[in-house]
C-alpha cells in the first residue's frame, strides 16, 4: 500500500542529524513520490517543492555546522489546507480563497520548522473543514489509499491519507468534531485531537473557534506524540492557548504501561456501530484487561444529545467566522452593482453547498428569536456533557469506544443526505464539545478489509494516560497481526 | 414650527463613543495613532484575515476602568460579543463589542449645575474601518466606488451610554462636555470631536408633561461638534412635538443629521433595523479584573474636574461672578489649575491667578511646557502690588513662556518696567488731561468710564509702563482737587 517513503519520522530525523542522509534527499525523494503516486489519491492540493527544498538545504547546513536543527530535522510533513503558509496559497479546499496568500505563517508552522521539520505541501479536506469525506472540497475529492473507490474521512482527509499512503511520515489536520479522528481510522493510521488550548490556534483558518484545534497524523503512536510536542505550547497570539502545565514527557508515557489504570468502555461509543467495529473495539479493551488496566463498560446517557448540540454551535459559530469571506479584501470576488451585490454574488460562488447549509443553520440559530432556543440551549447541552464527562472521571482514568461508526465508505454514499455524512462524527463529537484529549489508534480491520480506529478520551491536559493507553493498544493490535499472519 | 412646545417634556439619552490613548490597538500591536497614510498601519489581526486571532490589549483595560471609576460605575466581570453585520469597513464583518457583561455598569455623571445623568454601561468595542464613497450622493448605495482605510481598525473604543435622564439640547451639552473633561483629566482619551475621537448619538423622545412613560424615541447620529448636538436635538424635539400635535405618530427610526439644512432626515426604520445576532466571542477569554489591580486604577485617577473646580471655587472665597466661573470652567478643562493653586499658596490673590491663568496663558498652550510655576506665580503677585501694570504682566508672562525664562524679576528690568514714581504718574496724567478738555469735562461730570479712555492715553505715553489703578486714583485726586 505505501506508495511513498517507508522510513518514520524518528529514523529520518536521526539519520539526518548524524550525516547518514541529507535532508535535501530526503524531500526530493518525497516530492518525487508524491507527484508520481498521487494523482489518484489526489491527498495534495499543492506542493511547496521549492521551499521546501530551500529549507532542506538551511537543515543539511546545520547539520554540516554541527549544530542541531531540532528533534524533527529534515522530516517532511504535509499540512491542511486551512493552517496559513506564508508566500504558499492557502485555500481551505474552497473558491472563496482563490488567489489568497497568507502574509504569514501559522503558529505551527514556526514550531515545525524551529524543530527542523520541513514542509513539503498542502493537503485536501472537506470545504472549510465542513464534511467527514473529503468530498465537499472545490478541488475534488481525495480518496482512500487502502481502497481508492472509497473515501478517505474527512475533513482532514487529505493528510490522512498522504500518510497513510507514506507519501509523508506527518501531516497536520484540524478536529473541530473529530476530522483528524475519522480520517484516521478510515485510513489506518494515527489521529489525534489535543485539549482545546493546547495548540495554538492561531494561523488555522477557524471554522468553529470554541472546537478547533490543530492535532497530528502518524503512523504510530509514539511519531503522533512527538509531533503534539513539537506543536503545543503556550502562545501569546492566542488567547485561549493555555499555559504551558508541568508534565512529563510523553516519551515516559508511552513506555509506562497501564497497569492499574481504570478503564471505561462507552456504551454508547459501541452502540448502533458496525458489528466488526464493536468487535475490534472489545477486542482492544480486553487486551488493555491482559495488559493490568480495570476494564468496566460504563454508559454516559448525555452522550446521546452531543451531536444535535454540535450542530447548533459549529454552525453558528461558522456563520460568524465565514462573514469576513465578502469579495472585500481577498479571495474571490465577483463584480456586481453595489457592495451589498458583490457581497452575495462572491459568497454565492465562491462558498459550496455544504457550507452555504451550515451558515445558513448557524444564521438561523443565532437569529433574534430563536437564540435562546438553539444557541443558548445548545450551549447548556454542552455544560450538561461536560459535568457528565467530569462525573465519569472520578471513576475512570480514561475511555475507549469506536472513532467511526463505520469503515471507509463508498465516494458519494453520503453526498446527498447531509444527516447520515453527520452521523459519521457521533464518536467524536463529545471530546470536542468538551475540549478533551482524544486518540484513534488503528486496531485490525472492518467490512471489506478496510481499517477500524479505537478511539482513546481522557480527561482534559491527560494527553499523556491517552498516550500510554493508546500504545498499548497500538502493541494489541501488532500482536494481533503478527499471530494471523503466522497463523495463515 | 408653530407648536405647543410647552406643555411637552423632551427625553434624551446619549451613546458616546471615544477613541482610547493607548498606544496600540485593541487586539494587536498596530500603532493607535491618526492621520497616517490609508491602509499603511494594519496587520492579519486588525484586517481580519483568515486565522488571525484577537489579544485583548491590558492598557485599553486600564483605560476602560479609569473612565468606569470616574463616571462612578461598579467594575465586574466581563465578557467580549460579536456584533455581526456586513459592511465593507468591517475587517471580519462582525464587531467584537461587549453585550450583556460590560465592564463598566450602574454610574453617573453630576453636572456642574448640581444635575445628576445616571450612566447605564461604559463598555470596551473596537473601532471599524473609515469609508469614503466616491461618485452618487456620497452614501454607500448611490456610489460609484467605496475606499475603505482599515487605519482606525481595531482602534479601542469605550462607549458610555446614559440613561434617559436628560431633559434638553442645552443639558445634553453640559452632559457631553463634562464628559469629554473628564475623559481629558483621566487622560483615557483626548475627546476631539472634531477628529472624531468622541462621537455622540442621542436618543431623542417626546412625552406631555407630567406623563410617566417614554415616548417613541428616534436615534440621532452624525453629530459632529457640540453645537450641532444642542440643534440636532431641539429640532428632533420640536418635529416630533408637530407630529403629535398633527395627530402623527413618531416612527422608531435611526435619523441622520444634516448641519447644512439644519434637521434630520430617516436612514433606517425599526423594520429595518439590523439583527446583529450577538453570541459570545469564542476567541476570546472572561475578563476579570481583580481587586488590586482595581483599586491600583483607582490610585492612578487623580481628583476629577468637578473636585478641581470646587477647590478653584473655594479659593475665590466660595462665590465667584458669572465670568470668573467660566474662567473656573476653562482653566480646569484646560489642565491650568494648579498655576492657580500654586500662585494662591505663595500668597497672590487667585482671582488674578486664575484670570492670568485662563487668559494669558491658556492663550499660549504650546509653551505652556516653559512655564515656571513659580515664576507665574511671582508675576501675580508683582502685579498684584502694583510693581508691574497688567499690561506689562502680561508681558512678562509671554516672555517667561517663550524663553523659558525663571526669574520675572530680572524679565521685567530687562524690558525697562521699573514701576513709575507717583510724581511721573502725575506728571503723564496732567499731560492727558490737557490734551483732552472735552473728555475731561464729561469725565468730571460724572462719565467715570472715561477713566479707561485717560488709561489709555497714558499707557500709549509711557509704552504700557503706568499701572493702569494709579492711573485711575491719580484721575480721581485731580477732579477732586479741581471741585474744591
Amino acid at each position: 500500500m505505501s506508495r511513498g517513503l517507508p522510513l518514520d519520522a524518528f529514523t529520518i530525523a536521526s539519520e539526518v542529524r548524524s550525516h547518514e542522509r541529507s535532508a535535501r534527499s530526503v524531500v526530493e525523494e518525497v516530492i518525487e513520490s508524491i507527484e508520481r503516486g498521487d494523482s489518484e489519491i489526489r491527498s495534495f492540493v499543492s506542493l511547496m517543492a521549492e521551499s521546501a527544498l530551500k529549507r532542506a538545504e538551511v537543515v543539511d547546513e546545520i547539520v554540516a555546522n554541527g549544530c542541531d536543527p531540532g528533534r524533527l530535522a529534515g522530516v517532511p510533513v504535509a499540512l491542511k489546507d486551512n493552517l496559513c503558509t506564508k508566500g504558499a496559497a492557502t485555500t481551505c479546499s474552497s473558491r472563496i480563497l482563490e488567489g489568497w496568500i497568507p502574509p504569514y505563517d501559522a503558529t505551527v508552522v514556526e514550531k515545525l520548522r524551529d524543530a527542523g521539520a520541513i514542509v513539503v505541501g498542502k493537503t485536501n479536506m472537506d470545504e472549510f473543514a465542513m464534511g467527514s469525506s473529503t468530498e465537499t472540497s472545490f478541488y475534488g475529492p481525495t480518496r482512500n489509499p487502502h481502497d481508492t473507490t472509497k473515501v478517505p474521512g474527512g475533513s482532514s482527509g487529505g493528510s490522512a491519507a498522504a500518510v497513510a499512503a507514506g507519501f509523508v511520515p506527518l501531516a497536520l489536520g484540524s478536529d473541530t468534531g473529530g476530522s483528524i479522528r475519522q480520517p484516521a481510522a478510515l485510513c489506518g493510521v494515527v489521529g489525534m485531537k489535543p485539549t482545546y488550548g493546547r495548540v495554538s490556534r492561531y494561523g488555522l483558518i477557524a471554522f468553529a473557534s470554541s472546537l478547533d484545534q490543530i492535532g497530528p497524523f502518524a503512523r504510530s503512536v509514539a511519531e503522533a506524540a512527538a509531533l503534539y510536542e513539537v506543536i503545543s505550547g503556550h502562545d501569546e497570539r492566542d488567547s485561549t492557548s493555555l499555559l504551558k502545565s508541568e508534565q512529563e514527557t510523553t516519551e515516559e508515557a508511552l513506555t509506562r504501561g497501564v497497569a492499574g489504570l481504570r478503564v471505561g468502555v462507552v456504551t454508547e461509543l459501541l452502540d448502533a456501530m458496525a458489528p466488526q467495529v464493536v468487535s475490534r473495539v472489545r477486542e482492544a479493551a480486553d487486551a488493555l484487561g491482559l495488559s493490568g488496566a480495570d476494564v468496566e463498560e460504563v454508559s454516559i446517557p448525555e452522550l446521546r444529545y452531543a451531536l444535535s448540540a454540535y450542530y447548533l454551535i459549529a454552525p453558528a459559530e461558522a456563520s460568524s467566522n465565514l462573514a469576513r469571506y465578502d469579495g472585500v479584501r481577498y479571495g474571490l470576488r465577483v463584480d456586481a452593482d453595489d457592495v451589498a451585490s458583490m457581497n452575495a454574488a462572491s459568497r454565492t460562488a465562491g462558498f459550496g453547498p455544504e457550507v452555504k447549509r451550515r451558515i445558513m443553520l448557524g444564521t438561523y440559530a443565532l437569529s433574534a428569536g430563536y437564540y435562546d432556543a438553539y444557541y443558548g440551549q445548545a450551549q447548556k447541552v454542552r455544560t450538561l456533557l461536560i459535568a457528565a464527562f467530569d462525573k465519569v472521571y472520578e471513576r475512570f482514568d480514561v475511555l475507549v469506544g469506536a472513532t467511526s461508526p463505520e469503515t471507509a465508505f463508498e465516494l458519494g454514499a453520503k453526498s446527498s443526505d447531509p444527516i447520515a455524512m453527520y452521523l459519521s462524527d457521533v464518536c467524536t463529537i463529545p471530546s470536542n464539545l468538551a475540549g478533551h484529549p482524544a486518540i484513534s489508534v488503528p486496531f485490525g480491520s472492518g467490512e471489506g478489509g478496510l481499517p477500524v480506529g479505537v478511539q482513546v478520551l481522557a480527561p482534559a491536559l491527560h494527553e499523556n494516560e491517552m498516550f500510554t493507553v493508546g500504545a498499548v493498544i497500538e502493541r494489541a493490535a501488532s500482536d494481533a497481526r503478527n499471530v494471523g499472519e503466522a497463523a495463515t | 414650527m408653530s407648536v405647543d412646545r410647552n406643555s411637552f417634556e423632551t427625553v434624551i439619552g446619549l451613546e458616546v463613543h471615544c477613541e482610547l490613548l493607548t498606544a496600540t490597538k485593541l487586539f494587536c500591536g498596530c500603532p493607535n495613532v491618526f492621520g497616517e497614510e490609508p491602509n499603511t498601519n494594519i496587520c492579519p489581526v486588525c484586517l481580519g484575515l483568515p486565522g488571525s486571532l484577537p489579544v485583548l490589549n491590558s492598557q485599553a483595560v486600564e483605560l476602560a476602568m479609569r473612565i468606569g471609576l470616574a463616571l462612578n460605575c461598579e467594575i465586574r466581570p466581563s465578557s467580549f460579543h460579536r456584533k455581526n453585520y456586513f459592511y465593507p469597513d468591517q475587517a471580519k464583518d462582525y464587531q467584537i463589542s461587549q453585550y450583556d457583561e460590560p465592564i463598566n455598569s450602574n454610574g453617573f455623571l453630576e453636572l456642574p449645575d448640581g444635575s445628576r445623568v445616571g450612566v447605564t454601561r461604559a463598555h470596551l468595542e473596537e473601532d471599524t474601518g473609515k469609508t469614503t464613497h466616491v461618485g452618487g450622493g456620497g452614501r454607500v448605495h448611490s456610489a460609484e466606488r467605496s475606499l475603505v482605510d482599515y487605519n482606525r481598525s481595531g482602534v479601542p473604543l469605550v462607549e458610555i451610554v446614559s440613561e434617559p435622564d436628560i431633559r434638553s439640547g442645552a443639558q445634553a451639552r453640559a452632559y457631553v462636555s463634562e464628559l469629554r473633561s473628564i475623559l481629558v483629566a483621566t487622560r483615557a482619551s483626548d475627546g476631539k470631536m472634531e477628529e472624531g475621537s468622541m462621537r455622540v448619538d442621542a436618543n431623542v423622545s417626546v412625552r406631555p408633561l407630567g406623563a410617566t412613560e417614554f415616548g417613541t424615541r428616534c436615534e440621532v447620529k452624525n453629530l459632529n461638534s457640540l453645537r450641532s448636538l444642542t440643534r440636532a436635538i431641539d429640532y428632533e424635539a420640536a418635529r416630533q412635538i408637530e407630529l403629535i400635535n398633527n395627530g402623527e405618530e413618531v416612527q422608531q427610526e435611526t435619523r441622520h443629521w444634516d448641519e447644512d439644512s439644519g434637521s434630520t432626515s430617516s436612514m433606517r426604520s425599526k423594520e429595518e433595523a439590523y439583527d446583529y445576532r450577538y453570541f459570545p466571542e469564542p476567541d476570546l477569554v472572561r475578563l476579570a479584573p481583580d481587586d488590586a489591580w482595581i483599586a491600583s486604577v483607582r490610585e492612578s485617577l487623580g481628583p476629577l474636574p468637578a473636585r478641581r473646580r470646587a477647590k478653584l471655587v473655594s479659593l475665590l472665597g466660595g462665590s465667584p461672578s458669572g465670568p470668573e466661573m467660566d474662567q473656573v470652567l476653562a482653566t480646569v478643562e484646560l489642565d491650568l489649575d494648579f498655576l492657580v493653586i500654586e500662585a494662591a499658596k505663595a500668597g497672590a490673590p487667585a482671582a488674578l491667578a486664575l484670570a492670568r491663568a485662563s487668559n494669558e496663558v491658556a492663550s499660549n498652550l504650546d509653551a505652556l511646557r516653559s512655564l515656571d510655576p513659580a515664576a507665574f506665580s511671582t508675576t501675580v503677585q508683582m502685579e498684584s502690588r502694583g510693581d508691574l501694570s497688567s499690561t506689562q504682566a502680561k508681558a512678562v508672562i509671554a516672555e517667561l513662556m517663550s524663553t523659558g525664562r525663571t526669574d520675572p524679576v530680572a524679565v521685567a528690568r530687562d524690558k525697562g518696567f521699573e514701576a513709575m514714581s507717583g510724581e511721573l504718574i502725575a506728571q503723564e496724567v496732567a499731560k492727558a488731561v490737557s490734551e483732552a478738555p472735552q473728555e475731561w469735562k464729561r469725565y468730571l461730570s460724572g462719565e467715570e468710564k472715561l477713566s479707561q479712555f485717560f488709561i489709555g492715553k497714558v499707557m500709549k505715553a509711557t509704552r504700557g509702563k503706568a499701572n493702569g489703578k494709579d492711573v485711575v486714583a491719580e484721575l480721581r485726586r485731580l477732579s477732586a482737587s479741581e471741585g474744591e
